[in-house]
């Protein structure tokens, strides 16, 4: 072995990345810490891009972080450390962690305001903002990639089923029957889903103007309580288990693991995230078709609107007067219609303000891409307080104790009673440790 | 396992000491102490809000019968990974080391698991096992196996325990081997020309000169089990369903990572830490006594 | 091989080829899905095991960057290889040489508070690294090391498992070699030096290969380590292509995937000529 090689070498190397090169800046950096991988990275990259090329002040430089999660612990412990990123991008069931944590972050409106920008609430998507909304109307964080929940369908195997393709489902009821001829045409897998919190509780609640949580869902204080063994909630996941039972619904595992599977063709229906566009548009060898979050037509107050999902960018504290203003500037920047109709067509993703979604309208967009738009209808509508949103603390737990206890419905091992109390129980005892940690 | 005869110096061992002692105390005591004492804290994430509650997070974990249940999970699936990764490891090497020519492409072969790292072999068993690309899952199926890790607790116990000991089994196979090949060939042609035959000359010999490097692995294997298997647990199962895969270091890493609860998640690394030294201890003072370090 | 015995030759291959089969069957699937389109992959039910056409632009992609047929663009695998090289050889080469020296200390001196030393450095096995992940962080912070190779590499030399496997081997080493070099007036490091380094060069090769493949697949400490492009690891890479909610190049991943594993792999053939059957019996 040759020891003294080695070692010179070593010691030269570790010399070379010691010395960590900064170059002068004539610019002000804005680091943007986020969790876009694949095509949406490449979103992030360009959006930056556009901006740093619009002016000559400021230069974001978007940072890939790993996952949602990886980002927030690398942001927990730059922060920790003093040399926390300027934007970052938080998942929404982590909004009330972000909220809690006093002195951690700086209100968006706070940031727009104090840089001299207009900002107009008003302006932005009401059942989007409203989300990322404080009770006294300040907008806490910048509502930037948002979806909600849709209805997927193969219209290939409607069609060799003897249902009509353009004719989906549009109550449960009419769900169940349609699995039923596709079960009997020989199909495998009828339904499916993904995010089953979000989609089968959180947004099933919503719109149909249930609470999900009381105190309206956590936006009104951090004593609410969870909801969901109620009698409509129950009803729905009872029939969700006796479609399982009957092979109707087969559960393809947790987050969105269940995405791949309908892009594949092997599932026919299934409920997630509008933001699945993209993938089925480029993948599927089938004629696909998308419609409204399936209901019960019997309840009073259905459809009303549903839930979002996603991401929002968070402004940290503890940065310089001048950089915070370069942070007002990418968000206005952000805002315009042309930039949030240009990503709203990119990505599946929401559009963030009310004239973008009619710029969108406008050039024909909707028109031919049929479907792209029963997301938006779904959510520009006036909100109640059922459906404004959901604000709870602990949500990543409670929605992970959701996914185990309703794994064992569909495994057969619990009533749905007896889950639907459990979530309720182990719920409580996170939202009590929340409350008592941030009184 | 003292050595009789040793070298004279007060200094010279200080100084062979002194790099790897200051590594350690800088970048592991110094963090690690600063990371455990956050288990007598309760705080929001980013460190706000500090409160000192005692023995709080302790004692909220052992009244939580699903995270006294993790224990036996966690003792189960330890057992099931060593115990499979050191028996088929230790096979493979026996017989990679008789066909000693063709060994170094078996080597080469066997080694490629160890090189996938954590990360990325989380996606490849999605891929093998996930619907709807997954090969595996669907042979199985089509064996009739009823096979489905996404709401049978037995399938998603198995997944995880194959998972794990794949990318042991290099590890251990690459150690033994070394292991192998530095016992006297002398040693084994006398008992050979003594007529014994090849098992009794690994029950006789090569196993008892073996037992530093199986001791090792065991060591290193148990501690793999315990502490570095959040990863694969996290990209297949993620703990399900309901708790069943749900071994005591994914929950450290689920409440440190994802549920931004430091608080417990150091605590329960204490819990951890105090039950590994104390198997390790029990493996040096128990079975180092039967290690031959000739 | 002592002496012939057919039968026992040829079971040792069959269970070496089916052991090789079911061990490098993962990776025969990440081979085929990188030489197969993303549309291949992702419509089929399953994915087929039949190698595609599509080898060549896939790896020239994933090595060199540029724009796939959908209009993605693909950062380059190959500076990332770099930074995870000399992340791996830094990482690889400064264990063995902290280790080996402190493991010759514990053995061979008799020291006082020897055994507390050997523990203290043993338990940083024993902590889960999320609990002190976050600190390390601020310390690394604190340091200045943030986006550097330093950075990258010091804090992950700080564990046991070098120092355990040298002392263990030490422990077997016969004392007569130490008696015959102090008879000779040998100092201590001349002892290391001719005689016990040559020694352990089979397991300062099977430590070299770990050690290498453990700095190669770092994927969380660069992470949060890092801000600057130009410092991320090929793991990292891996990982920022595999989007959850839009499209993913998956033959890319695949891809990139192989090409990270063909220098650890390359790292183990390299190592062969270490792996010397007898060595001991030769220099005794």
């Amino acid at each position: 072995m040759n020891f003294k090689f080695s070692i010179a070498a070593v010691a030269s190397a570790l010399a070379l990345g010691a010395s960590v090169s900064t170059p002068a800046q004539a610019q002000t950096e804005i680091q943007w810490w986020h969790a876009m991988s694949g095509a949406l990275g490449e979103w992030v990259n360009d959006l930056a891009k556009d901006f740093n090329d619009s002016q000559k002040n400021y230069k974001v430089v978007p940072v890939f972080k790993g996952t949602y999660d990886e980002a927030m612990t690398a942001a927990v412990a730059a922060f920790r450390a003093g040399n926390a990123p300027h934007i970052l991008q938080v998942f929404e069931v982590g909004t009330a962690t972000m909220m809690a944590s006093k002195g951690a972050i700086v209100p968006v409106t706070e940031v727009m305001s104090k840089a001299g920008i207009k900002f107009d609430p008003a302006a932005y998507v009401p059942a989007v903002a409203g989300y990322y909304t404080a009770p006294n109307g300040q907008m806490l964080s910048f509502p930037f990639n948002s979806s909600t929940t849709v209805f997927w369908y193969n219209k290939d195997a409607f069609q060799a089923a003897g249902l009509d393709p353009e004719k989906p489902p549009l109550t449960w009821p009419e769900v169940i029957a349609a699995a039923k001829k596709l079960k009997d045409s020989g199909h495998k897998c009828p339904f499916t889903t993904s995010w089953i919190s979000w989609t089968q509780l959180e947004s099933f609640s919503a719109w149909h103007n249930t609470e999900f949580a009381t105190q309206g869902n956590g936006m009104k204080g951090n004593d609410a309580r969870l909801a969901v063994n109620g009698p409509l909630q129950t009803r729905h996941i009872q029939n969700l288990a006796d479609m399982a039972k009957d092979g109707l619904f087969v559960y393809k595992g947790r987050a969105n693991a269940a995405d791949p599977v309908f892009v594949a063709g092997e599932c026919a229906m299934t409920t997630g995230s509008s933001a699945l566009y993209g993938n089925v548009k480029r993948n599927a060898k089938f004629a696909f078709g998308t419609s409204t979050l399936p209901y019960y037509s019997d309840v009073s107050g259905a459809p009303q609107n549903t839930v979002i999902g996603g991401a929002s960018l968070w402004v940290m504290a503890g940065r310089k007067a001048d950089e915070y203003k370069g942070v007002a500037q990418f968000f206005d920047f952000l805002s315009r219609p042309e930039e949030a109709a240009k990503s709203h067509q990119r990505t599946g993703y929401l559009p963030l303000t009310i004239a973008s979604f009619e710029l969108t309208e406008k050039s024909g967009f909707y028109k031919a891409n049929p479907g792209t738009d029963i997301s938006v209808t779904q959510m520009i509508r006036k909100t109640t307080d059922n459906s404004r949103g959901i604000r709870l603390g602990n949500f990543v737990q409670i929605r992970t104790v959701i996914d185990e206890e309703l794994e064992q419905v569909w495994a057969g091992k619990k009533t749905t009673k007896d889950a639907l109390d459990t979530i309720v129980k182990r719920g409580n005892e996170l939202l009590e440790r929340f409350e008592k940690a941030n009184r | 396992m003292e050595k009789k005869v040793r070298f004279k110096s007060q200094w010279l061992p200080w100084v062979l000491i002194a790099p790897q002692l200051v590594i350690v105390l800088v970048f592991f005591f110094w963090p690690a102490g600063q990371g455990l004492y956050q288990s007598v804290l309760e705080e929001d994430a980013f460190g706000m809000s500090r409160e000192f509650v005692g023995l709080q997070n302790f004692s909220r974990l052992f009244n939580d019968s699903l995270y006294l249940e993790s224990f036996q999970t966690t003792a189960l699936f330890s057992i099931l990974v060593a115990v499979c990764g050191l028996t088929v490891a230790l096979l493979l090497a026996v017989m990679a080391d008789r066909v000693w020519r063709a060994a170094n492409i078996y080597k080469t072969l066997l080694i490629w698991p160890y090189a996938v790292a954590p990360a990325v072999a989380g996606v490849l068993w999605v891929f093998m096992f996930a619907s709807p690309m997954g090969v595996i899952a669907f042979a199985l199926r089509w064996l009739g196996l009823n096979w489905n890790h996404l709401l049978d607790s037995r399938d998603a116990m198995t997944l995880i325990v194959v998972a794990a000991v794949w990318k042991q089994i290099s590890y251990n196979f690459l150690f033994f081997l070394a292991g192998l090949q530095s016992i006297p060939k002398s040693l084994l042609e006398a008992a050979a020309i003594d007529g014994a035959t090849p098992w009794h000359r690994f029950r006789t010999i090569v196993f008892p000169l073996l037992s530093p490097t199986t001791f090792f692995l065991l060591v290193i294997n148990v501690v793999y089990a315990f502490f570095d298997t959040f990863a694969i647990i996290d990209a297949t199962t993620h703990g399900g369903p309901g708790k069943a895969t749900s071994i005591l270091v994914y929950k450290v890493y689920y409440d440190g990572f994802k549920a931004m609860d430091m608080g417990s998640s150091a605590a329960q690394s204490v819990i951890l830490m105090v039950i590994v030294v104390c198997l390790t201890v029990v493996q040096f003072r128990l079975i180092e006594r039967k290690v031959q370090y000739a | 091989m002592i002496e012939r015995r057919p039968v026992l030759t040829i079971l040792s291959h069959l269970v070496l080829l089916l052991g090789v089969l079911i061990v490098a069957f993962p990776v025969y699937v990440t081979i085929v899905a990188s030489t197969q389109t993303t549309a291949q992959i992702t419509q089929a039910i399953p994915m087929s095991l039949v190698p595609g056409d599509n080898m060549l632009q896939t790896y020239r992609l994933a090595l060199f960057g540029g724009e796939t047929e959908s209009g993605g663009r693909i950062a380059p695998a190959w500076p990332m290889m770099w930074v995870s090289l000399v992340t791996a050889l830094l990482i690889s080469v400064g264990k063995i040489v902290i280790s080996m020296l402190s493991a010759f200390a514990i053995v061979y001196f008799r020291f006082p508070f020897r055994g507390l030393v050997f523990w203290m450095i043993f338990i940083t096995l024993m902590l889960p690294v999320e609990v002190r992940i976050g600190p390390t962080y601020e310390v690394v912070s604190n340091l200045g090391m943030l986006n550097s190779y330093a950075g990258l590499t010091i804090p992950l030399i700080a564990s046991a498992t070098a120092t355990f496997l040298f002392r263990q081997f030490f422990l077997t080493v016969p004392d007569e070699l130490v008696e015959a070099a102090r008879m000779d007036g040998a100092s201590p490091m001349r002892f290391f030096w001719d005689i016990l380094l040559p020694l352990s060069r089979t397991s300062i090769a099977a430590l070299f290969v770990i050690q290498f493949i453990y700095g190669w697949n770092q994927y969380l400490w660069p992470l949060l380590v890092t801000t600057n492009e130009s410092m991320y690891p090929v793991v990292m890479g891996i990982r920022r292509l595999i989007s959850g909610d839009a499209y993913t190049e998956w033959n890319v991943v695949m891809a990139t995937a192989m090409l990270a594993m063909l220098p650890p792999a390359l790292v183990v053939v390299l190592m062969q000529k270490w792996f010397v059957k007898g060595l001991v019996d030769s220099e005794k």
